[in-house]
């Protein structure tokens, strides 16, 4: 499989201000991330993980070490507007990534600085309304649309300029169960059907359980990585860093603290359910 | 003796008599008593919000009527006033309200407005900030030093130093992390329990709500749904009407809800205690038998 | 409620008006101000009436909804048609009460000055009203392109323009919003003396400063994401071209012009 993203001994401190020391967030950073991926990376709040998100399409350059996006060095300036296109990035505020005042002319946006045709643009912002179920809104003004569907436009914005992988950072934060889960069908859908690669940023077990491999990130260094069930399995660790599992693998281990043997690898209530019918019925 | 707190037959239309008419409450009427602590769920669009401005007098009602110990709150311009106090209202993301110099500053705002003693103002911010975990230190930085949990507190405790005897709260912890969530709800239940104040918490949380609250009021389509304890609410009849809603029902309910259709004897649940209470104690019946 | 405040709103329809291009509007409500201002007789006031009304007729927007718009013009007109009545000079004299003389002269000016007025606003609302933000400054960045070669920052210009659209209803909301939260605080913004009241716009003020920064640091990251690197390279979507029905607008603006250039030509 080849590589979309690749961290190699990321090193990034923010600068401080007024002579204050910076805030150093990583010091040794490594991952590779597989095309076509689905991949969640999960922290508490203030773990580094935006700033990981900002690294992936050169809105931050490392202090030290290399980010390579489908090959590119993020540091090269040549690069810089290949690596934007090749990864695209949705924010967690809706209202502050939508840029024009008709649905359309929004998604339109990215091609339009890629300076493709005209009737390019219209099939390609078609496309990505479509694809993101806005065709019916695209004469809307965004304001007046639900968190979910404004972020579904943002997503749409993204997917127009035809990238190889989409960065989200924490795009369910500001929304309503509704909007997240039509945010987090979508994204599901394009990394199905589209073979998009997927970096989820979020703090919600629940999301991060959809992704096909889950990173763990505290204080900008990697606790835990790999499927769902495996990390979502190692609940103490998870509870050291300010995290919990999802309430399935919770209820099973905490009936494994009163003298059960439960399996840590349940996610839905379906297959807890079983294991608790297993359990208890002789 | 009159309930602390009455809506009667509450009605608001926004926009009345424009294209953009839309009823945000319809007739809706409920008590609360001191000291509950009340989850108010429904989807955006229920008429929450609107609900919530109506109980410290933001908004006027159309028609129908909110009593706090009986007495109008529009009745006097003096009690509608008292009401803002009686009622302390935290909106969503309320650390975008912060705006003083120090934490300590932006706290008193509250209780400055209410034209208190300064003594009566300091005790107040510092009893404020120790329900919220604000240290002294804090106290004296500037709110936008913060880290955004913090901000959220130090906002929280800005109400909170009005000493509400109704606390309500809308999404108090979206955007936080599972440990910032906790430490916010501990929090607002450590203030309900000092001051055997009522909290009002609205949130799309079903989870946090059926944990914390000891009555539920369910919101569709600007009526109230359903009222009642999370046990009451939480049953088979009442999950799929819940998830027609848009709502989501905690995970653990529908572990146990399905447990229950696979034949094993449990209780309804929707907290982790109950959970493994219910699962320990069937396993103890089991090794008797 | 704040909320209710529009700026230019705009009416989407699909009438003749609508579909003209924007830069077709434009010039054509310059030509129409032109021949406003061209216009000095009860005669060519007629003209420039009965083709407002014309006009007004085949976009299909509501009659109502100019004189929704005027309201907050209303100070400016009383105080314009008083001027007039009162300060013109003339020969009949109408009625004389103390010092105050109202003269035919004076009446038929001020009644003039006010349809002047009158006619300018409607036609510039009729534009605002049949064209979406987006097309309008679409056109006005068009119509002025040519600026570029003496370095004007014809793009720059535009961009912010349509940023500007798109922020305003947001940022009305968040006003409300914050107006709320500190009500809830017991903040008073009705009562008090002009200082106090002042004062009382802080909590506002400072809330609404911090959030507006934190947006457009936000927004300008997203753009830079999506790859804006400024008007050069860039293309666009929607290309404006002129059609059939623009060069007959054309024809009507350049009639209009020359009739009311006629009429004066003649003293009407």
């Amino acid at each position: 499989m080849n590589t979309a993203i690749s961290v190699e001994h990321l090193a990034y401190t923010y600068p401080g201000v007024d002579n204050t020391p910076g805030v150093t967030v990583f010091e040794d950073l490594n991952l590779r991330i597989e095309e076509g991926s689905f991949v969640a990376i999960l922290g508490g709040n203030g773990c580094g993980k935006s700033t990981l998100a900002k690294h992936f399409n050169a809105i931050l350059l490392p202090c030290g070490g290399k980010v390579w996006v489908y090959g590119m060095d993020t540091s090269d300036e040549d690069k810089r507007i290949a690596v934007r296109r090749s990864a695209g990035m949705v924010f967690q505020n809706p209202d502050n990534q939508i840029v024009a005042n008709v649905v359309e002319e929004d998604v339109a946006f990215g091609p339009e600085n890629l300076g493709i045709a005209s009737p390019e643009i219209r099939r390609r912002v078609n496309q990505a309304l479509t694809q993101v179920g806005m065709y019916e809104y695209r004469e809307h003004a965004p304001h007046l649309l639900s968190g979910g569907q404004k972020q579904r436009v943002a997503i749409a914005g993204i997917i127009a300029m035809e990238p190889k992988c989409i960065v989200l950072d924490e795009p369910t934060a500001m929304l309503d169960p509704r909007g997240r889960r039509e945010v987090m069908e979508t994204v599901t859908r394009l990394n199905r059907e589209k073979n998009i690669t997927i970096v989820l940023i979020t703090h919600h077990m629940d999301e991060a359980a959809k992704a096909q491999r889950v990173i763990v990130l505290n204080q900008g260094k990697i606790a835990a990585d790999g499927t769902p069930e495996a990390v979502f399995s190692q609940v103490e660790l998870l509870h050291g860093i300010g995290l919990a599992s999802p309430d399935t693998v919770e209820l099973c281990w905490e009936l494994n603290q009163q003298g059960f043997a439960l399996p840590l690898d349940s996610l839905d209530p379906e297959e807890c359910a079983q294991i608790l019918y297993n359990a208890v019925k002789i | 003796m009159a309930p602390f707190l009455e809506v009667k037959n509450l009605t608001h239309v926004y926009s009345a008599g424009t294209p953009f008419e839309h009823k945000a409450l319809d007739n809706v009427s409920f008590y609360l008593e001191r000291g509950e602590f009340v989850g108010v769920i429904g989807h955006t669009g229920s008429g929450k919000s609107t609900l919530m401005q109506h109980l410290n007098g933001l908004l006027k009602p159309d028609s129908g009527a909110v009593l706090l110990d009986g007495v109008d709150i529009w009745s006097d311009k003096k009690i509608t006033r008292q009401a803002r106090f009686r009622v302390g209202l935290v909106f969503q993301y309320p650390e975008y309200q912060l705006f003083e110099e120090t934490v300590y500053k932006d706290i008193a705002f509250g209780p400055r407005n209410m034209g208190l003693p300064a003594e009566e103002i300091d005790r107040r911010v510092r009893e404020a900030a120790g329900f919220v975990g604000i240290s002294d230190a804090q106290l004296a930085s500037s709110p936008f030093d913060l880290s955004g949990g913090q901000k959220r507190r130090a906002a929280i405790a800005g109400v909170i130093a009005m000493e509400p005897e109704l606390l309500i709260l809308d999404e108090p912890t979206a955007g936080l992390d599972p440990a910032g969530r906790e430490d916010i709800l501990a929090n607002i239940d450590g203030y309900r329990r000092a001051k055997n104040a009522t909290v009002m918490m609205v949130s799309h949380s079903m989870n946090d709500v059926a944990r914390m609250a000891d009555r539920l009021i369910v919101m569709n389509r600007a009526r109230i749904a359903m009222d009642g304890t999370p046990r009451e609410i939480f049953t088979l009849n009442h999950t799929q009407e819940l998830m027609d809603m848009g709502l989501d029902i905690p995970e653990l309910t529908r572990v146990f809800l399905r447990l229950r259709r696979m034949g094993l004897n449990v209780p309804v649940v929707y907290t982790m205690e109950q959970a493994v209470d219910a699962m320990t104690s069937l396993r103890g019946g089991t090794d008797h038998a | 409620m704040l909320k209710d405040i529009t700026l230019g709103q705009y009416f989407p329809g699909n009438s003749p008006i609508h579909r003209l291009d924007p830069r077709t509007k434009l010039v054509l409500l310059v030509a129409y101000i032109v021949a406003l201002f061209l216009a000095v007789s009860w005669v060519s006031y007629a003209v420039m009436l009965v083709f407002l009304i014309s006009v007004i007729a085949v976009s299909g927007v509501p009659p109502k909804s100019f004189f929704k718009g005027m309201k907050p013009l209303v100070f400016i007109l009383v105080f314009t048609g008083v001027l007039n009545l009162f300060f013109t000079r003339g020969e009949t004299v109408l009625l004389e009460v103390g010092f105050i003389v109202i003269t035919l002269e004076g009446l038929a000016r001020a009644i003039m000055m006010l349809s002047r007025i009158l006619m300018l606003v409607t036609g510039t609302f009729l534009l605002t009203y049949t064209t979406s933000p987006i097309a309008l400054t679409d056109g006005l960045e068009s119509l002025l392109s040519p600026l570029k070669k003496i370095r004007v920052p014809v793009h720059e210009l535009s961009m912010m323009m349509c940023i500007a659209l798109r922020f305003i209803p947001t940022l009305i909301e968040e006003t409300d919003k914050i107006m709320s939260a500190q009500k809830a605080r017991g903040a008073d913004f009705e009562s008090g003396k002009l200082m106090e009241r002042v004062r009382a716009l802080i909590p506002i003020l400072v809330p609404l400063f911090i959030s507006a920064f934190r947006r457009a640091d936000e927004l300008a990251t997203a753009m830079e994401c999506r790859c804006y690197q400024g008007g050069e390279g860039r293309t666009k979507m929607k290309l404006l071209h002129y059609k059939r029905r623009d060069f007959f607008a054309f024809g009507i603006g350049v009639v209009l012009v020359a009739v009311i250039c006629v009429l004066r030509r003649f003293g009407l």
